[in-house]
């Protein structure tokens, strides 16, 4: 379900991780892209040692702007000793996350399957 | 076939949005794949935000780029250019450097030279050429 009205982002969350996914196919708006970063801080915010899983499987294009906003929420993610896994990423989108080298910086699964067994 | 576009763009949303809806009618006219579709969308997008972001730095928001744009079945000549005072690119830092994976900024034009067949600048640096070659196996007939 979307976390709230006007939310860029479908949100589900069980015992221990919040499992995310985009609402845009396109993640190129600056404006959705402050958002989407907004909406995922507080979600990091909410509680310690935060585990958290992007899933992409809508997303079909992604800017250098929303790339930023992913490293950031990494950055968060990891100075709250949590853990942040992505999945599901279309070809054409891990070529963009494979050329800036992110593919080595994001723990990325194939499946959500997968990124939620992979969780500590 | 070739086609042309010149737009002039102004730092809205709806603009910016129209702008790519017209370049890539373009590109569909002329048979482009979804991989080159997808390419030059993706480098257009990164010229036009960087042009707004960093080439009209201090400039007053109101102030638009301008795209000129010459294609055919093999091949794609776009030109963004900014009224700023133009920028070095070698200045840019490498951010796939190891020290620098973490920084959030600073892909923009990587993704474009990586997704572009060559990209240059005009001595002052406010306006960037990218050119792109469909792939062989992918180009239409029609052109």
């Amino acid at each position: 379900m979307a976390a709230g009205a006007g939310s860029r982002l479908r949100v589900k969350k069980d015992a221990e991780v919040t499992q995310v996914e985009f609402v845009d196919r396109n993640i190129l708006d600056e404006a959705n892209i402050q958002q989407i970063g907004e909406e995922i801080g507080r979600i990091i915010d909410a509680g310690p040692k935060p585990k958290l899983l992007i899933s992409f499987a809508n997303v079909d294009h992604l800017s250098s702007a929303a790339l930023g906003t992913l490293i950031t929420i990494n950055n968060k993610v990891k100075n709250k000793d949590g853990q942040l896994r992505l999945a599901n990423i279309d070809p054409q989108i891990y070529e963009v996350f494979r050329i800036t080298k992110l593919d080595k910086l994001f723990q990325i699964h194939e499946s959500t399957e997968r990124a939620l067994a992979s969780f500590a | 076939m070739t086609l042309s576009l010149s737009l002039i763009i102004a730092n809205r949303r709806g603009e910016m949005d129209s702008a790519e809806a017209q370049v890539l009618d373009v590109l569909d006219r002329l048979n482009y794949p979804a991989s080159s579709k997808h390419a030059v969308r993706l480098a257009l997008h990164e010229a036009v935000t960087n042009a707004f972001q960093h080439g009209h730095k201090g400039l007053p928001p109101d102030e638009p780029v301008t795209l000129d744009l010459r294609a055919n079945a093999h091949e794609l000549v776009m030109s963004v250019e900014d009224r700023g005072p133009g920028f070095n690119p070698l200045s840019v830092a490498d951010p796939t450097l190891e020290e620098n994976l973490e920084v959030p900024t600073g892909r923009g034009l990587l993704l474009i030279r990586a997704y572009m067949s060559d990209v240059t600048f005009n001595p002052r640096g406010n306006r960037m050429t990218m050119t792109y070659k469909v792939p062989a196996t992918a180009a239409s007939p029609n052109d």
